[in-house]
């Protein structure tokens, strides 16, 4: 059954792979200019476990010592995943004993993949999100560590590599615009954070946005559900 | 930093970030799903996809050279290919590709 599911999950994370594998030796690049130990960047990969966040931690963790604002940085930051939660309510509260590492482990790439993922047969939903979470993480610490500890032997130029996130995530968008005949929803996403985007700014959209989305989709819900009913 | 403090600043940063991650299961842990949040659950997938792609794209420059032409263009490419052949491997190493040659030449 394991040998079956990590199978299926290598598959499933291959495009996570290649983006954590150059997101996450930049980073630990990144961690050992600022001058933080390889153990930090252990640490954080580890335990954060959260991209563009280790990302701003990278100047947080080199300034004085504010817990509070750090926290509040932190929140703004990551409020996205509220949304992961959200979707995967049903499915990781029936995990059992796999739901805490699931919930943990839930980045932006994990998300993706397993919101999108084809389960083969015989595999036991649970098990097949554990380990597309496991082998996600494992690419993520391995690739920071490596790039804290020898990042500065790669010589050739990777730049635009991580373009491989945006098209996972424009291939998902695309796969589910293809099974679905709501179409609603994506396009309260889209046009959604398109407009806050253009009204509030590249760093200040991601909370509005939200709002607008979850606003969109409420005031969408009887006719949405009026149209799953009709096509049921 | 002393190495205390710094220690600290990752476990409030760690804090923070499972927050927001285990929040929803928190908030709901025991109840049956109110409908209007299994409401957002179905439909919230779709619309979060869309965030995540417009979140990636956020820096990009419309109004100056090359006028995002790399990332529309590849976002294009990804889409296409996608809709052509429904390979994620295909789809993404084609649209990576595009990109990489792209902000090299335009």
């Amino acid at each position: 059954m394991h040998k079956k599911a990590i199978r299926a999950a290598f598959r499933s994370t291959i495009p996570v792979l290649t983006g954590y594998a150059f997101l996450g030796l930049a980073y630990g690049v990144l961690m050992s200019g600022a001058g933080h130990p390889f153990w930090l960047t252990l640490l954080v990969s580890l335990f954060v476990y959260a991209g563009s966040m280790q990302y701003a931690a990278v100047s947080v963790l080199a300034a004085p010592f504010n817990p509070v604002g750090v926290l509040v940085l932190t929140l703004m930051i990551n409020a996205r995943h509220l949304f992961y939660g959200v979707s995967m309510l049903r499915e990781y509260r029936a995990a059992g004993k796999y739901a805490p590492y699931l919930i943990f482990s839930l980045t932006d790439e994990t998300f993706s993949v397993n919101i999108s993922a084809c389960v083969p047969d015989g595999v036991p939903r649970p098990v097949f999100y554990f380990w597309t979470s496991a082998l996600d993480q494992l690419y993520w610490v391995a690739a920071s560590v490596l790039g804290a500890l020898a990042g500065n032997l790669i010589t050739f130029d990777t730049t635009g590599i991580d373009f491989v996130m945006t098209a996972l995530f424009v291939s998902i968008v695309t796969g589910q615009w293809l099974d679905s005949k709501e179409h609603r929803p994506a396009l309260a996403g889209i046009c959604g954070s398109l407009v806050c985007l253009a009204v509030f700014g590249a760093d200040d959209f991601i909370l509005p946005a939200m709002a607008v989305i979850v606003l969109a989709l409420l005031a969408m819900r009887r006719p949405i559900e009026r149209k799953e009913a009709e096509n049921a | 930093m002393t190495t205390v403090q710094t220690v600290v600043t990752v476990a409030v940063i760690a804090l923070g970030t499972m927050l927001t991650r285990f929040a929803p299961f928190l908030v709901l842990r025991s109840r049956e799903l109110p409908p209007w949040v299994a409401y957002l659950g179905k439909t919230l997938p779709c619309a979060v996809m869309g965030l995540l792609v417009v979140y990636c794209l956020k820096n990009v420059d419309l109004t100056s050279h090359p006028f995002g032409i790399p990332e529309l263009a590849s976002v294009a490419v990804v889409a296409a290919l996608h809709v052509w052949k429904r390979s994620t491997l295909l789809s993404i190493a084609g649209g990576t590709a595009l990109y990489m040659l792209l902000i090299r030449l335009v």
